[in-house]
């Protein structure tokens, strides 16, 4: 479906002068026009691509190097503060904004050579698993248009697949990298809590919110992870990276590899089709010499709950801040400053957005808090000590990243509980903070299906080498 | 645990800022009862000698030096976003 050489190739080129950066980047202009009926794309950022693709040669002929990523044109989720565009979080309430600074991933990328093309849809504010609860349209999916693309990171899981760019950026607050990742065929890749600056992205749940690219290749995604991942003064919560690079597999071997199959994730419930994919999956890592046997985490299917009470709380507080105010959509109904608010939030916020905003004040409200909010992170505890000891006999866990491939557009919408348990199998590593990657791995006719493998914290390396190891198996 | 009631939610989304049309309360109630059905689950699940987690990777008290710095965001622009300005400064409805 695509043609783009690797990412390091492409840099390669554009450094040695063999294509232009401005050559790219038409191309990927031309493809978003090309591929406009999918709505994967909110808005294109032409004039400011092509001052980047000017500059970007200049450097060039100049001979000077133009980074690791010189030329390479990105598509980001609409919920990073970029210039050159409006930012909407695909929301009306943030619809006229326009960033006074750029997210620090948008600035590693781009001080690296990358050229940021397009802004991608998404559910408002990363609310959803689908597109469907965007404020402007739906995205369909590449390989059936009558289904969504998965989300919230949606129209850049399309973008990818549909060889918009060479890759785009996502954010998975509770597997919205790599549930559309799954539902496209492509690459998706959540890494460990911390490792990359939130500073710029607009915030949802931030104990559990992290930033991730979505590409063709692990490689390509390493890389990309590689240029974002740094300690940020303007995010207290980033820690410190590895000082090798992340993209330089050690080793890629699967021999002795200690693998284990999560067997909450492939018990009843569990689609055919996705159930043949980790078995095809399992035999493939066995071959290729990896120990593969099954692990019970008896508490992961708690995670789903334990997610829907933080992250509605964390969603509540994020929230507040838009009031009409300072930027965004103000109501020009209101007589007073508390009118203002309210007509501003009624009229700008959508349904899931206020659904959200108000479970989240609910779990925090006096008389509630201990029930809610402080068990859920009690058991979020639990959680966390559950995979602690599974990744001290092993090295992976492995299963489905969805019960099921792609659903029909209007499927689940009518029903908010249904939408949420789409996410049952990706919640559970937001919630320990864990790297994880979705990869594609079988299909059912045209449907993508993907399989997620999850490493222990900080273990981000040796999870991109094995989940290369992998693809290299599969190709 | 007891049921959220039309006038529960009408007062969460006074708390929240939110106006909801009569439609909307009905369908939040009915869907917020549905929801809080399924995380009441937590209920049974033995956490005794447990602490809680707020911070997966183990951080606390983040702190830097207070000092003045440049910022890529300037004040102009930061203006230029809002519905109304007065004198460098952001305008609002009365608030009496």
């Amino acid at each position: 479906m695509t043609d783009w050489l690797p990412i390091k190739q492409i840099a390669e080129q554009v450094n040695t002068g063999k294509i232009t950066a401005m050559s790219l980047v038409e191309k990927s202009l031309s493809l978003l026009n090309k591929h406009a009926d999918y709505k994967a794309i909110i808005v294109a950022i032409e004039d400011r691509a092509r001052e980047r693709a000017e500059a970007i040669d200049k450097q060039v002929s100049a001979g000077e190097s133009a980074g690791r990523l010189a030329g390479v044109p990105f598509i980001a989720k609409d919920n990073f503060l970029t210039f050159g565009s409006e930012t909407t979080a695909a929301s009306n309430i943030l619809r006229g904004f326009h960033a006074p600074y750029q997210a620090s991933a948008i600035e590693r990328l781009e001080a690296e050579g990358a050229i940021c093309v397009a802004k991608a849809n998404l559910d408002a504010f990363a609310h959803g698993s689908s597109t469907e609860n965007s404020d402007f349209f739906t995205t369909l999916n590449p390989h059936d248009k009558d289904r969504v693309p998965g989300g919230s990171s949606g129209g850049s899981a399309a973008s990818v697949a549909l060889g918009m760019a060479p890759f785009a950026l996502g954010t998975d607050t509770g597997g919205s990298i790599r549930l559309p990742a799954s539902f496209c065929g492509v690459v998706g890749y959540k890494p460990t809590y911390g490792l990359v600056s939130r500073s710029g992205v607009v915030a949802m749940g931030s104990s559990l919110d992290v930033i991730g690219p979505l590409t063709r290749t692990v490689e390509d995604a390493a890389i990309v992870f590689d240029v974002m991942a740094a300690k940020d003064e303007l995010d207290a919560t980033t820690i410190d990276r590895d000082e090798l690079d992340y993209s330089s597999f050690s080793s890629s071997s699967l021999q002795g590899k200690k693998v284990a199959v999560i067997k909450e994730y492939v018990g009843e419930g569990l689609d055919d089709d996705v159930r043949a994919a980790v078995e095809q999956t399992v035999t493939r890592l066995k071959t290729a010499g990896a120990e593969v046997s099954e692990i019970s985490l008896p508490s992961l299917p708690l995670a789903l709950a334990v997610y829907y009470i933080i992250c509605p709380a964390e969603v509540s507080s994020n929230l507040s801040r838009y009031d009409g105010q300072r930027y965004g959509f103000s109501s020009t109904d209101a007589a007073t400053v508390d009118e203002s608010y309210e007509f501003t939030r009624e009229q700008g916020f959508g349904a899931e957005a206020k659904r959200r905003i108000m479970l989240g004040t609910y779990v925090l409200s006096s008389g509630y808090y201990d029930a809610y909010y402080r068990k859920a992170q009690t058991v979020r505890t639990k959680i966390i000590n559950e995979f602690l000891a599974a990744f001290a006999d092993y090295d992976i866990l492995v299963g489905p990243t969805s019960a099921t491939p792609a659903f029909k557009i209007g499927e689940n919408s009518h029903d908010p509980l249904k939408m949420y348990l789409t996410d049952i199998m990706t919640v559970a590593v937001n919630i320990a903070g864990l790297p994880a990657i979705s990869v594609p791995s079988g299909a059912r006719s045209s449907l993508p299906i993907g399989v997620q493998f999850i490493a222990a914290q900080t273990h981000d390396r040796d999870l991109l080498a094995f989940a290369h190891a992998y693809e290299e198996l599969s190709s | 645990m007891s049921k959220l009631t039309r006038d529960d939610v009408l007062k969460l989304a006074r708390l929240s800022r939110l106006r909801l049309t009569d439609e909307e309360v009905v369908q939040f109630t009915e869907e917020f009862n549905d929801i809080l059905g399924y995380i009441e689950q937590l209920d049974q699940v033995n956490t005794d000698g447990l602490m809680p987690t707020s911070q997966v990777t183990g951080l606390k008290n983040v702190t830097r030096p207070d000092v003045e710095r440049e910022y890529q965001a300037q004040p102009s622009a930061l203006l230029a976003n809002a519905p109304a300005t007065q004198d460098g400064m952001f305008k609002v409805k009365r608030v009496l």
